[in-house]
């Protein structure tokens, strides 16, 4: 599939900022299921600053915004192939060892349910990767998709409690899952194209990489019950949402902030 | 006290190093003595030196107790220290270079890999990231402990960034100031180098990106942080500035200086605060100590940091069990300095046997410093004990303990004259386009009789160190 993506994110601040600065990881992952046609990230107003691939393979770039600073717009704007893999994160370079995946968050910490939701889902896997696929099911199971009901900082124990969620919390559930059975597992960040209709549709979405021994990472959409397939556009990685945020933002200043975004996915016609 | 090595007297003999003191405190009236403690105190005050030692804690005012009485060491016992240093500074920064890349040693199961990549201070967001020079830690304080004429032992390694340099350097000034006589006599090699030489290896690994003589700058918390007055006192040494968070910006892929004649560019940091507050971008999302975006920037070759974030995961109390296997797993040698025997209390057998030896053992906490939440087991009580049974019990993986190690003694001023005492050493080895360590190091001192903790928070003093010259 060829994905057009329409990504704006503009945070407003109701006194001028004296400064701010971003670490934007808002570029699609290289790998076998993915190839980049164009693709163009600018800060209105700002200055790019360093450009790099961490250890997981993600691009990070930096951008300042030099005050006074009353709004910060970060426009993303590209078109990418992609390929099913059925979730097989296949040719991607890195260098992080999957074992540092197994350290604990706030939003990933494990609670007694959690630990029992993946003890019961693993019990008579006979292998790594139906384990996880298991894993994966419970939690869509467990955790009834439903906005709004759970915010930016709701934990995976928090969500599982409440057994309902969005596709944050369904990614929480399923690390803190895999990590209770020492699996390591990552948080990733990216696009969906949901709606094949023609119409442009909301399409931020995110979803859990669950470590294979002798396969890879492999991703796992709770969600949506299913691997991400030729849809998804991957961007980037990390322990949880926190710190796989596509844009990392700090103002200075005294302002308030209040966000606006609208992403728009739309199928290229072959 | 016959158990124990005295560094100044074998049996009724004055060991060779100290021959020249012998005469020294003898012609050295009672009055005297008390007149000049009261001079190097009043000297201390003046210069405003009131800190603890790395990460100690403690009132920041609080002056540490100095004895006049110097720590010698032969050429011949330094050298064979300094090469052991050198081997251990090299396999710490090749394990760290190793740990953020390929992970070598893990993968050839010589360390288990959950110690390294789930301890505290692995920091992923620097994995797959090459600091100039391949260097992670560029001051590495090593602590040794003496038991013997040639036994020497590592109690920890200092990877972050070791304090209580300033302590070495101010201790010399100040007995070369008091005792001028001393120094003519006896050829002490010096230690004022060092700020020489520590600018020399922060200017040898500023970033590629930097093509002029780099701009280095000391990075504070603050004024109310215990070491500020060492911060300064470097910053000052080297001709270097000192700035907080506050004072830089990124811009650029760049980390600039706000200074009266504008931005200027910096190319060189010495942090001296921790990792996680050095951008709110990267780690602790509350900090205000530290620059947003500056991890970007050192991520993308603009800025060099020192020590480089992560290299904690080297220093901690259980990687240290492993450092003799990291030498000879990257440097093909034997190691020259030994480790203490340590017990690991979460693996079960260690555990077993540290918790029916407590009260011959220390029990430190894998994380901890500075003497805090440690028990002497020969020194405690038995409430003390059944106290770190509980808590070892609890959290088996925080604990590791060792064997009581009889420290070296030397002479030591005291109230009723001249007394042994025990010591430490903690050596500042500096790494960069060489490794150099200035001949001397701070020696720490537990001036309550009997005791074995030096660290100044429990009534450690500190010593000249004198190396004498061939």
């Amino acid at each position: 599939m060829i994905l057009t993506v329409n990504h704006v994110t503009t945070y407003q601040y109701d006194a001028p900022m004296r400064s701010a600065v971003q670490s934007l990881r808002l570029f699609p992952s290289r790998f076998d299921g993915q190839r980049t046609v164009n693709w163009e990230v600018a800060v209105e107003g700002g200055v790019k600053g360093g450009s790099f691939r961490d250890g997981a393979g993600d691009r990070v770039e930096g951008w300042s915004v030099r005050g006074p600073v009353s709004e910060v717009t970060v426009a993303v704007a590209g078109q990418v192939e992609t390929i099913d893999m059925a979730g097989v994160l296949r040719g991607h370079r890195e260098v992080v060892s999957p074992f540092a995946y197994l350290r604990e968050t706030t939003a990933t910490w494990i609670d007694d349910a959690l630990e029992t939701l993946a003890q019961e889902a693993a019990l008579g896997a006979e292998d790594a990767l139906e384990r996880a696929h298991r894993l994966s099911r419970a939690v869509a199971e467990a955790i009834v998709y439903k906005p709004g009901v759970t915010h930016a900082h709701t934990t995976a124990a928090e969500a599982l409690a409440l057994g309902e969620g969005v596709c944050q919390d369904h990614a929480h559930a399923l690390i803190a899952c895999a990590r209770a059975l020492e699996i390591p597992a990552r948080y990733v960040s990216g696009y969906l194209f949901a709606r094949d209709d023609g119409e442009p549709h909301e399409a931020a979405h995110a979803w859990a990489e669950i470590w294979v021994q002798g396969i890879g990472w492999i991703g796992f959409d709770a969600a949506n019950e299913c691997c991400p397939d030729g849809r998804y556009i991957r961007l980037g990685s990390g322990f949880d949402a926190r710190d796989a945020a596509p844009i990392k933002g700090i103002a200075l200043g005294t302002g308030e902030e209040s966000l606006d975004v609208t992403v728009a996915l739309e199928s290229v016609q072959q | 006290m016959s158990n124990f090595f005295n560094e100044m007297y074998d049996g009724g003999k004055v060991r060779e190093p100290y021959a020249r003191l012998e005469g020294w405190t003898r012609a050295m009236p009672a009055e005297l003595r008390q007149m000049k403690q009261a001079e190097a105190e009043a000297l201390f005050r003046r210069i405003g030196i009131t800190f603890a030692v790395y990460g100690e804690g403690g009132d920041p005012d609080r002056l540490i107790p100095f004895d006049m009485f110097p720590r010698v060491f032969t050429q011949f016992e330094w050298r064979k220290l300094e090469r052991g240093i050198k081997q251990r500074a090299r396999a710490l920064n090749a394990f760290l270079l190793d740990v953020y890349g390929r992970g070598e040693i893990v993968r050839a199961g010589k360390i288990p890999a959950r110690l390294v990549y789930q301890n505290e201070a692995f920091e992923r967001a620097v994995t797959g990231f090459v600091p100039p020079r391949g260097i992670y830690s560029h001051i590495v304080g090593i602590d040794l402990v003496r038991t013997g004429p040639d036994e020497f032992f590592v109690l920890e390694d200092n990877c972050r960034t070791p304090s209580g340099v300033s302590y070495m350097l101010e201790n010399r000034e100040i007995m070369m100031r008091m005792f001028p006589a001393l120094f003519r006599e006896s050829r002490i090699e010096p230690v004022d180098g060092y700020a020489d030489a520590l600018r020399r290896t922060l200017a040898s690994v500023a970033p590629a990106k930097c093509d002029r003589d780099p701009t280095i700058a000391i990075l504070t918390p603050g004024h109310f942080n215990s070491a500020y007055y060492e911060h300064s006192f470097l910053a000052d040494l080297m001709g270097v500035e000192l700035v907080e968070g506050a004072d830089l910006f990124v811009e650029g892929g760049f980390v600039w200086m706000r200074t009266t004649e504008g931005p200027k560019k910096l190319d060189v940091i010495y942090r001296r605060i921790d990792d996680s507050f050095l951008d709110p971008l990267c780690f602790r999302p509350d900090s205000m100590l530290g620059v947003p975006g500056l991890m970007d920037v050192y991520r993308s070759g603009g800025v060099t940091i020192t020590s480089a974030p992560g290299a904690g995961v080297a220093d901690d109390k259980a990687i240290y069990t492993f450092v003799p296997e990291m030498i000879r797993f990257y440097l093909g040698e034997e190691p020259l300095l030994q480790n203490v025997p340590t017990w690991q209390c979460g693996k079960a057998d260690d555990k077993k046997y540290v918790l029916e030896h407590l009260p011959e053992l220390v029990v430190k906490e894998v994380h901890g410093s500075g003497g805090y939440g440690m028990l002497v087991g020969p020194k405690a009580t038995k409430d003390q004990i059944e106290h770190f049974r509980l808590k070892i019990e609890e959290d088996p993986g925080n604990y590791i303990a060792q064997p009581t190690l009889a420290l070296s003694t030397t002479p030591t001023f005291v109230e009723e004259g001249i007394a042994p005492r025990h010591v430490d050493l903690r050596p500042y080895c500096l790494v960069g386009e060489n490794i150099e360590l200035v001949p001397g190091g701070l020696t720490r001192v537990a001036l309550t009789d009997g005791s074995l903790v030096v660290n100044s928070s429990q009534g450690g003093g500190v010593k000249d160190t004198w190396v004498l010259a061939e």
